[in-house]
């Protein structure tokens, strides 16, 4: 009862912002949609709260989706401990944000649209988390993404906002049609997809083969890349990444509930929920493992030398979501998790701060032309603080946990992959703490280098901005030392149930056995990478400068985002729409049309002189079916 | 099976003619008479409508045949006769015409020439629609099939645009020469069996060598009917120059015509040339959604865009047909259903701005979500629908035509779904262009939003797009005995045939 509270109430709020706004003001629009966001985070809360207390309840039914031939999908809430903890913390977050937006969209026009698009994007989200067959999360799955679309768009006088929004949307579908190719085989494979039935028959299926390019491959191969694939395009992995820098477009509140702690995660949330399938794939699991650890270190390179303060926390966002599919591909699902949580409280933290920021320095969000405004905004500066230590691994904050047991797990599983996947992470730890105090310093010390006017508004932000971000702080502090005994330390497999079951060999079982440096590494090259800030921004500002003039390609390499936008604008975008017009032009007009139009022509030409007569349409008609029944009737004459 | 107590088809079939007799007797100066015909036609459409949602309330989906049939002798010797049913398949068909006449109906505001007279041919293309549908004669099919032209040809060349003659002759020269074919086939099919009887005919076996002739003769007929690649070409000349009656009765109703036949006939009656006509339709179907997706996204006309996009949705229904899985053909029946209502609230949105004297050429219009917001949200959701968004309409049909695709063949199933991305695509392009950036012109910052009228079109279309997006099984619980009982039949009857080839190879 209490998740069906929590995942329909922001729903409702949706419906009441957005459809009935004319008829109940702007002000109720906006009051219903938080009012129901509230109501959902307690639900939200409670509901984990009794799981934890009472044992997990089963899943809620609300009705039936789909039901046809042996495909069948139900409307229902699963309520197992992977559900709940997501459900408590997107309905969490999500409400900080609705709070925060407040104060954020105070200024915008038609604020009530924005509401209603976050209280659908809530109510998409808990579906998709709460889902109990494959077809209800990618329902979840595809609503989160449309109202991402939507909210990317929100500003849709910028062509700038809307090409970003169509890209987002169809990157994401590339994705997408990975996932549904995939729950399309799932359900060839195991003959249902309702998650208890996939999982009770997982092992069972280990070794299926099924046939493609002529080879035969271990279907369940197949399935989680399929699946995988989709997890890429929503939570930007390498190749399908080129979606979340543009979607910065958004107005920042989004950023930080979609494109930072909720929706970009799901990938990461799809993966472990189905964690039962994966496991009976190593290969897969390498690819995975690759991926993940790949992406987090590209996206980290690219994060150093970024200057929109959004677009480098988002490049932040990128490289640590391949961190937690590093964590799920060596089989730490658990710990993939941890970090999961961390980082939406850390990063949403970390967005709302630039938030504040960028409200204090009229909408300006190049970092060069920021500086010097610590002592105008102190609230912000501790905030943004705490969000960076958090996510540079720092003791004793969230992200230290975190990312310090996916190192872990990564050395623990002693493969070839895992080792990759170790030496990329502590690389990134570097990077990270390097990038985030760059953002941190330029943004708040030194010479104040905007312009007049811009100096002269800073203000420190409306309490209803900053309450969400102590909140957020408190999380980011707190979550790593709270939570890490239950998620991933010695009580895990007690917390998690059977919601997450961990494969034999699982490195959670062999965890805190690596040797000491292994252990201190990742927080070691962490301080490095702040101390190299400090060294570059802080003491010496000319060094970087000077380096970017001294490996100047190295530098437009990573300023130009290794160029992904440049060559798939020239292989494929550009290519495709040339294909287009070709299509129609060439093949449509000329080829296919070319032979019955010189026909048609002819008759057109024909007719149009009839048509003079007034009475022309009508009498070819009469024709033609007179010449039509004499036909049929001399037919059946001639062959009876 | 149940029975009422009057012939419930027959009535539906032919009411609409009762309209058109009113319509061809009124009285009066032309203004009076404009305005009162508006009034008949919509007062017999919806009554037929009425008669029509007491047929769904009245029947009973557990039953895999023919049901309310009816049957008089019409050329006993010939054992051709006047026979009507419906069962599970057709049902929603007439449903969907019954439904979308009373929407072309409100749509027709741009009328003001031969008023009468065109809602004479709207009430007649009714008629002759859903009698397409009821039929289980072949005969009876063939004569309302072909008469479904007349109606169509004098909408589109009487009442189009400025190209309406080239596009009605298309149309006409393209169905005529298709239908002929069929015109063959039924015949060779009434020699074998006897009778016209659809239920015999599907219970006559056909020897595998003509099946293949058969199956080509129907091809050439359902294929332009349904707009197949590469036999599409006279659907965007006609849906863009028809008018927007015209448009939405040709893409939401007449396009499933095709289809339907192919259900009907093709693949009931020729088991052996369909499947091995399978790797045809699907390198068609395939072909459909990529290449004319391709073409649809270089479209720079509201209008044909979404034309396109009808023929890419043929082309997964296609596919989902010759799967011939319980899920790939109710997928296609589905993606009928959906389609020809999410592609009225389009055509209807299209109309929407014809009506404020805006063209459709995209690069004139932009920014409307601004001062527009009931039509923007509207033609966003149909938007959405059409490029298989879960939740709603579109999402279940794909869905269900991508899992039966893959029982068949993995890559399919696979190229089927690139249709996801490349709907998106041209979908988003369009959405854009008219509702978003700023305004190409000052003009249109001064359009009206929805009026009463369009709200009467756009909201009923709108909540069956939701209805059959998250409740679909109203619909697929009807499309279960019978669909069930054709891919048992079919399968039933390719296993015999190659047991018998076993046989007699030994």
């Amino acid at each position: 009862m209490l998740t069906l509270i929590a995942v329909f109430a922001p729903l409702l709020g949706a419906i009441l912002a957005g459809v009935v706004r004319p008829f109940i003001g702007k002000h109720l629009a906006v009051g219903a949609s938080i009012l129901f966001m509230v109501v959902s985070a307690v639900a939200g809360v409670a509901t984990l709260t009794a799981g934890l207390r009472h044992g997990i309840a089963p899943p809620v039914h609300v009705g039936t989706w789909v039901a046809v031939g042996n495909f069948t999908a139900d409307w229902s809430l699963r309520q197992d401990m992977l559900s709940l903890t997501m459900v408590a913390m997107v309905s969490v977050v999500s409400m900080l944000i609705h709070v925060y937006s407040v104060g954020y969209m105070a200024h915008d026009k038609t604020v009530p649209r924005f509401f209603a698009y976050m209280s659908l994007f809530t109510f998409a989200m808990l579906m998709l988390v709460t889902a109990n067959n494959l077809l209800q999360l990618f329902f979840g799955w595809e609503g989160v993404g449309l109202v991402s679309y939507l909210l990317i768009g929100y500003w849709y006088e910028k062509p700038s906002a809307n090409a970003a929004a169509i890209k987002a949307f169809i990157v994401n579908r590339v994705g997408d049609v990975g996932f549904a190719v995939g729950i399309a085989l799932t359900h060839y494979v195991f003959g249902t997809i309702s998650f208890d039935g996939i999982f009770g028959a997982a092992a069972a299926h280990a070794g299926d083969g099924f046939r493609l390019f002529g080879t035969n491959f271990p279907v369940l191969e197949i399935v989680s890349i399929l699946l995988f694939i989709g997890a890429m395009g929503k939570s930007a992995q390498i190749f399908l990444h080129t979606w979340l820098a543009d979607a910065m477009e958004g107005p920042t509140p989004i950023s930080a509930l979609i494109h930072a702690a909720t929706m970009v995660a799901a990938g990461v949330f799809m993966i472990v929920r189905m964690s039962p399938v994966i496991d009976q794939a190593p290969v897969a699991m390498q690819f995975i493992t690759i991926i993940g650890a790949t992406t987090a270190l590209f996206a980290g390179t690219i994060g150093c030398v970024q200057n929109d303060i959004k677009r480098i926390i988002a490049y932040s966002t990128c490289s640590q979501l391949g961190y937690m599919f590093l964590a799920a591909g060596v089989g730490a699902y658990p710990v993939a998790m941890f970090h999961l949580i961390d980082h939406a409280f850390f990063k949403a933290l970390l967005f709302l701060a630039a938030g504040s920021v960028i409200h204090a320095m009229s909408n300006e969000q190049d970092i060069r032309l920021m500086g010097g405004i610590a002592r105008k905004l102190p609230v912000t500066w501790l905030m943004m603080l705490f969000g960076a230590l958090a996510l540079a691994g720092i003791w004793p904050f969230a992200g230290y946990y975190s990312k310090d047991a996916i190192l872990d797990a990564a050395y623990a599983a002693h493969s070839s992959v895992g080792y990759y996947g170790w030496v990329c992470g502590v690389l990134t730890a570097a990077l990270t703490g390097f990038y985030i105090f760059r953002l941190f310093i330029l943004t708040f010390h030194g010479e104040s280098r905007a312009p007049k006017h811009v100096q002269e508004h800073v203000h420190e932000s409306p309490l209803v901005m900053l309450l969400p971000l102590v909140v957020l702080a408190s999380g980011a502090l707190g979550s790593g030392i709270m939570l890490h005994t239950d998620f991933i330390g010695t009580n895990f497999a007690g917390f998690w149930g059977r919601s997450i079951q961990d494969p034999v060999g699982s490195p959670m079982l062999t965890f805190g056995a690596d040797p000491f440096w292994v252990e201190v590494a990742p927080l070691a090259m962490g301080i490095l990478g702040i101390a190299v800030a400090i060294l570059f921004y802080g003491l010496a500002p000319a060094l970087p400068a000077a380096l970017s003039q001294r490996f100047p390609a190295a530098y437009r390499f990573l300023l130009n985002k290794w160029y992904f936008d440049e060559i798939y604008d020239a292989l494929l975008v550009r290519p495709a729409l040339r294909l287009a017009k070709f299509a129609w032009h060439f093949g449509d007009e000329q080829v296919i049309d070319g032979v019955p139009n010189g026909l048609a022509t002819l008759t057109a030409d024909a007719s149009t002189q009839t048509v003079k007569l007034q009475t022309g349409s009508i009498a070819l008609y009469a024709f033609v079916m007179l010449i039509g029944l004499l036909g049929f009737l001399s037919l059946f004459l001639w062959v009876r | 099976m149940p029975q009422i107590g009057f012939p419930i088809l027959s009535v539906i079939t032919f009411l609409p003619l009762l309209g058109v007799f009113l319509l061809v007797t009124m009285q009066g100066d032309d203004a009076a008479v404009a305005s009162r015909a508006r009034i008949v036609a919509l007062v017999t459409s919806l009554v037929v409508l009425a008669f029509g949602l007491y047929l769904w309330s009245a029947f009973n989906p557990a039953l895999p045949g023919y049901q309310f049939t009816e049957t008089a002798p019409w050329l006993a010797g010939l054992d051709i006769g006047y026979r009507m049913g419906v069962d599970g398949i057709s049902l929603f068909l007439i449903l969907l015409t019954l439904f979308l006449t009373p929407i072309a109906i409100l749509a027709s505001g741009s009328i003001t020439r031969r008023v009468r007279g065109f809602f004479s041919a709207l009430l007649l293309l009714e008629t002759m629609t859903v009698g397409m549908f009821a039929a289980t004669d072949f005969v009876l099919f063939y004569v309302f099939f072909e008469a479904v032209l007349l109606p169509m040809y004098l909408i589109i060349g009487v009442w189009g645009g400025e190209k309406r003659i080239y596009a009605a002759i298309k149309f006409f020269v393209f169905t005529l020469a298709g239908s002929l074919f069929m015109l063959l086939a039924l015949v060779w099919m009434w020699r074998n069996a006897g009778s016209t009887d659809m239920v015999t005919l599907t219970h006559t076996p056909i020897p595998a060598n003509v099946q293949i002739w058969l199956f080509l003769a129907f091809l050439a007929s359902f294929g332009v009917k349904a707009a197949v690649w590469p036999l599409h070409t006279w659907l965007p000349d006609a849906y863009g120059e028809a008018p927007l009656p015209g448009t939405i009765m040709l893409a939401a109703v007449l396009s499933k015509m095709g289809a339907y036949g192919f259900l009907r006939f093709a693949v009931p009656m020729l088991p052996n040339a369909a499947a091995a006509a399978e790797p045809l339709m699907f390198t068609l179907g395939v072909v459909a959604v990529i290449y004319i997706s391709f073409v649809a996204l270089a479209q720079t006309d509201m209008k044909r865009l979404i034309a396109y996009s009808s023929v890419a949705h043929m082309g997964i229904i296609i596919i989902g047909i010759f799967t011939f899985t319980v899920e790939g053909i109710e997928g296609a029946l589905f993606q009928m259903l959906s389609h020809g209502i999410v592609i009225a609230g389009l055509f209807v949105c299209t109309g929407v701005l014809l009506s404020r004297g805006e063209g459709l050429v995209l690069s004139r219009l932009g920014g409307l979500a601004a001062r527009m917001p009931a039509f923007a949200a509207l033609l966003m959701l149909f938007s959405l629908a059409n490029l298989g968004m879960p939740g709603t309409s579109g999402f279940i049909g794909e869905i269900l035509v991508i899992v039966g695709a893959m029982k068949v063949n993995f890559w399919v199933s696979l190229l089927a779904a690139t249709g996801m991305v490349l709907g998106a695509a041209y979908m988003l392009v369009l959405v854009r262009a008219v509702l978003f950036d700023k305004f190409t012109r000052p003009e249109l910052a001064d359009l009206p939003d929805l009026k009463v009228r369009e709200y009467a079109m756009l909201l009923p279309l709108a909540a069956l797009v939701l209805w059959l997006g998250i409740y679909p099984s109203n619909f697929t619980h009807v499309f279960d005995a019978p669909v069930a009982a054709l891919v048992q039949a079919h399968t039933a009857s390719l296993m015999s045939h190659s047991a018998l080839a076993m046989v007699t190879a030994k």
